[in-house]
């Protein structure tokens, strides 16, 4: 009797299990004979774009790490302090004599930043360096790096109301060609070089747009 | 050449372009006013002003002067009626004077710019004129003064 009630319950259970598997069988029946090698095809097609997305995501991230390098760097973030006063200096010590970003970014009566910024550097070691346009980022967009952090900096530099007004393409003309840039790499005498060359980091910051722009995680 | 308008007077000068301005001024025209201090616009002794700018001429090569207006502090008024001028006599201000020149220079900048300023306005201007006598009360005071003398009609 005991074992006529077990054979009943797993032919029950087989029947129900047979009834679950069964609407999942049937349509690909019904499909063309190379459907079900496409549906494949298509999920592999997603985890491979799934996968292009990442490895996009994970080299735009690692490109902005390597132009992070020299945004930070003090011939870069010594004009883009966190306060309304330039640094100077590899050590990025407040610019001497009190000098001030002023409305414009250009300094302040007496103290503007062309009165002994020259078109070019002053020859010997610590004369004023010099481009035609030295000048920090204006009071209302003080874009400032120090002190972000490369996903706050990211952020930052992808963004028209904080990055000047800039498309990405505008962004990497202005790192290839602004002399203002330019001059980070001729510096003038005593002041260290930013760690990539000039090349390598314009090529880092296409790299760093082309895959999306993508902001470091913190 | 190199053709300079000085004081609202014209000169041509043989000189190299990168020559700094400050040696033109007291080695070629004897305007010898503007003293040399550092050399490295450190201390604001050379201060002239460029096309109305307070520039450093110890570091400014003649060629960014060139058919420019310079001003030095002879040209700053020629009978001493000039509203800092008589501030910096009314307050004494000086004491060895070297530095002088330079202060009343960027001075005249901050006085046309902002014809009221406070205390933080003068020192924000001022900090990049050195004195090594410490006449920097003196020379508040007297830009103060000078403002008000503005006001009631002293030419700036």
């Amino acid at each position: 009797m005991q074992q006529a009630i077990y054979t009943v319950v797993i032919v029950a259970a087989l029947s129900v299990a047979a009834a679950s598997i069964k609407p999942v069988n049937e349509p690909l029946a019904a499909l063309p004979a190379n459907a079900h090698e496409d549906n494949l095809m298509e999920k592999l097609n997603v985890n491979a774009a799934e996968n292009s997305a990442l490895r996009d995501s994970l080299a735009s991230a690692s490109a902005f790490l390597e132009v992070y390098k020299v945004l930070m760097s003090p011939r870069c973030m010594n004009c883009h302090p966190k306060g309304d006063q330039p640094l100077q200096g590899d050590d990025n010590h407040l610019h001497v004599m009190d000098v001030q970003r002023g409305e414009d970014g250009k300094g302040m009566y007496a103290l503007k930043c062309a009165n002994c910024h020259q078109p070019q550097n002053v020859p010997g070691a610590n004369m004023p360096p010099g481009n035609p346009n030295w000048h920090l980022p204006p009071a209302d967009m003080p874009m400032v790096f120090e002190g972000k952090s490369p996903r706050e900096l990211a952020i930052q530099l992808k963004d028209p109301k904080q990055n000047g007004h800039k498309t990405m393409q505008q962004l990497i003309h202005h790192v290839s060609k602004d002399s203002l840039v330019l001059w980070g790499w001729n510096p003038g005498e005593g002041r260290t070089l930013p760690p990539l060359k000039h090349a390598e980091f314009v090529k880092q910051f296409k790299a760093w747009v082309a895959t999306g722009a993508v902001a470091p995680a913190e | 050449m190199i053709k300079l308008q000085v004081n609202s007077k014209s000169y041509s000068v043989d000189a190299s372009p990168q020559m700094p301005l400050l040696w033109v001024l007291r080695d070629m025209l004897g305007l010898t006013g503007t003293k040399f201090g550092c050399g490295m616009a450190q201390c604001g002794a050379c201060t002239v002003h460029l096309n109305g700018e307070a520039v450093r001429s110890c570091v400014t090569p003649v060629a960014r002067a060139a058919n420019q207006q310079v001003t030095t502090i002879e040209g700053l008024s020629t009978d001493l009626t000039h509203p800092l001028q008589k501030a910096w006599l009314a307050e004494d201000v000086l004491q060895c004077g070297y530095c002088q020149s330079g202060q009343l220079m960027s001075a005249a900048v901050l006085l046309r710019e902002n014809p009221n300023p406070t205390d933080d306005d003068i020192d924000k201007a001022m900090s990049g004129n050195i004195c090594r006598c410490g006449t920097y009360p003196r020379v508040r005071k007297a830009i103060h003064l000078a403002a008000q003398m503005q006001k009631e009609g002293g030419k700036l």
